[in-house]
């Protein structure tokens, strides 16, 4: 790989423990790379260390070891051109719908400074986002109006208004429910094929991860490093009905042997070294 | 507002307030009488009410300077409160240094302070204002700081991780996020600005209805007393209302439950 977008060099990450003594190890010896443009998924088991790996890209937790490069630079801060979505939606719930779309372009410059002047097309640009997610019609509407399908298309708007280069997801759609969750991987994927950011996604489910992803990573149990790394090959774009095709099942099953074996600390054999 | 389009149970949870109050008056007036309690112990509500009109002069001379003290007071109460509160709920070190402080502070019965503002200020409105302002700005630190120091992590993230200023957090998120606690306080402080005032005027001034109060009592006009007590309860509720429909007003995003909405449709 030539040199990759975002860069994990060895990262390791230990919390501080309550008092003092050895504190808990999420991340360690964590190398992964992600070239510009492509959409990575992390999976593994539950409290590997996903979460502190989302954390430490976007530059919100410094790494105790190890270093991270995003677009050829060290991440030693919270970044700019880094868009973020969690699981929750977490709209503020006393701005509109579009007020909460809007929020990073009150914050992020160039567009904070351009607001107040260009604000007419700032507003169409968010409506034609909300748009593309199917919102139309629920720019005034606060929040707490919305379903938590909704919410979550808001929040990913809001991810993207800014057109970061690099877009975080954090067990975006895991508070919805099966039906809402396979439609939105459909918007994400068609919002990724128009405007090709770099995308990493954190989840635990291995069909979301094969659906939208070029790349899917393992991760080990805590602490948390890499352990192997499948391609994709399914072509795009992707549908619904491609998730019951024989290739979207075969690699769904493997991940999942492999994810059983790392839940009882063993290496999955073959281990498919990430280059660094 | 229609009377007849309201539901049954709407026009009873309407009229409660009314009902409870004016039984509560007609139970003290048929004690009175029952009791034959005589009106230098404890006159009863249409005393009281004959009492009211008589001086209605002077006595609204006195509320309107009580109002007055004590609204500045309150006013004092609010900017200081929200600053404070803002230092504290947002810096640990703050936090840790000034919150025994602020307990001590609070802990001493405010009464016992007007003897010594009244040196340093003379007899009048200055130690009324001062006493309201030290009992009411209490509650608006801490409800300001607690308002501050319970923001979900992960809303202030979504700002971090876009390179937000502590500064944009605090106005974009931590801030408004804290409107209904500082509302929840302002109703709660106004009452207690009332009480500080009218406890300075009861101990040193010449003016107020703390003042006709204990004028009224050193002469055994205790309708009178009793005439004042009234007024300062009828203020009360007013300012509070009136803080209220502010709360409705600016947060009503935080009490969405209480009112029915229309839930849009859809995925």
């Amino acid at each position: 790989m030539t040199h990759p977008f975002v860069h994990l060099h060895k990262v390791g990450l230990t919390y501080a423990g309550a008092d003092s003594g050895a504190g808990t190890a999420a991340l360690e010896q964590c190398t992964l790379g992600v070239a510009k443009g492509e959409f990575v998924a992390v999976v593994g088991p539950s409290g590997c260390g996903k979460s502190s790996l989302m954390k430490l890209v976007t530059g919100l937790v410094p790494p105790s070891e190890g270093s991270i490069e995003v677009a050829g630079r060290e991440v030693d801060g919270p970044l700019k051109i880094v868009g973020m979505a969690f699981q929750n939606p977490t709209l503020l719930p006393w701005r509109s719908t579009l007020a909460n779309v809007m929020l990073p372009l009150e914050i992020v410059e160039p567009h904070r400074s351009r607001l107040r002047s260009d604000k007419a097309a700032y507003v169409a640009k968010a409506q034609r986002l909300l748009a593309t997610v199917g919102l139309t019609g629920f720019d005034d509407k606060p929040p707490y109006q919305l379903s938590g399908g909704m919410q979550q298309r808001a929040s990913l708007c809001r991810s993207l208004i800014h057109e970061p280069e690099l877009l975080m997801l954090d067990e975006p759609f895991g508070a919805l429910d099966a039906f809402t969750r396979e439609e939105l991987w459909a918007v994400l994927q068609d919002v990724w094929l128009q405007q090709r950011f770099t995308c990493i996604l954190v989840t635990h489910d291995l069909r979301e991860a094969v659906f939208l992803a070029d790349r899917v990573l393992v991760m080990s149990n805590r602490p948390g490093r890499i352990v192997s790394d499948h391609t994709v090959p399914l072509p795009r774009p992707r549908t619904l009905a491609t998730t019951f095709e024989k290739d979207f099942v075969d690699i769904t099953q493997r991940l999942r042997e492999e994810i059983s074996l790392v839940r009882q600390g063993k290496s999955p054999v073959p281990v498919h070294e990430v280059a660094a | 507002m229609k009377w007849q389009s309201l539901s049954r149970t709407r026009r009873v949870e309407l009229a409660m307030p009314w009902l409870v109050t004016l039984s509560m008056v007609l139970i003290w007036e048929i004690a009175v009488i029952a009791f034959k309690v005589p009106s230098f112990i404890l006159p009863g509500p249409w005393e009281v009410w004959q009492t009211l009109v008589r001086f209605h002069g002077p006595i609204w001379t006195h509320a309107l300077h009580t109002l007055f003290t004590t609204v500045v007071g309150f006013a004092i109460a609010v900017v200081f409160g929200v600053l404070l509160g803002i230092a504290i709920g947002s810096s640990r070190l703050v936090y840790n240094g000034l919150y025994p402080v602020l307990i001590g502070f609070n802990s001493v019965p405010k009464v016992a302070v007007v003897p010594v503002l009244v040196v340093w200020f003379g007899i009048g409105t200055v130690p009324a204002v001062i006493t309201a302002f030290m009992i009411s700005f209490f509650p608006i630190v801490v409800n300001v700081a607690t308002g501050l120091a319970t923001v979900e992590p992960e809303l202030s993230d979504v700002l971090r991780s876009l390179g937000a200023k502590r500064r944009d957090i605090l106005m974009k998120v931590g801030l408004p996020r804290a409107m209904p606690y500082l509302f929840a306080s302002l109703k709660v402080a106004i009452t207690l600005a009332f009480v500080g005032s009218v406890i300075s005027e009861t101990v040193a001034a010449n003016e107020g209805i703390g003042y006709l109060m204990i004028q009224a009592s050193s002469r055994f006009q205790i309708p009178l007393v009793f005439a004042g007590l009234v007024v300062i309860a009828a203020l009360g509720i007013v300012m509070y209302v009136l803080f209220a429909l502010l709360e409705r007003r600016f947060t009503g995003w935080a009490t969405r439950s209480n009112q029915p909405t229309t839930i849009a449709t859809g995925s």
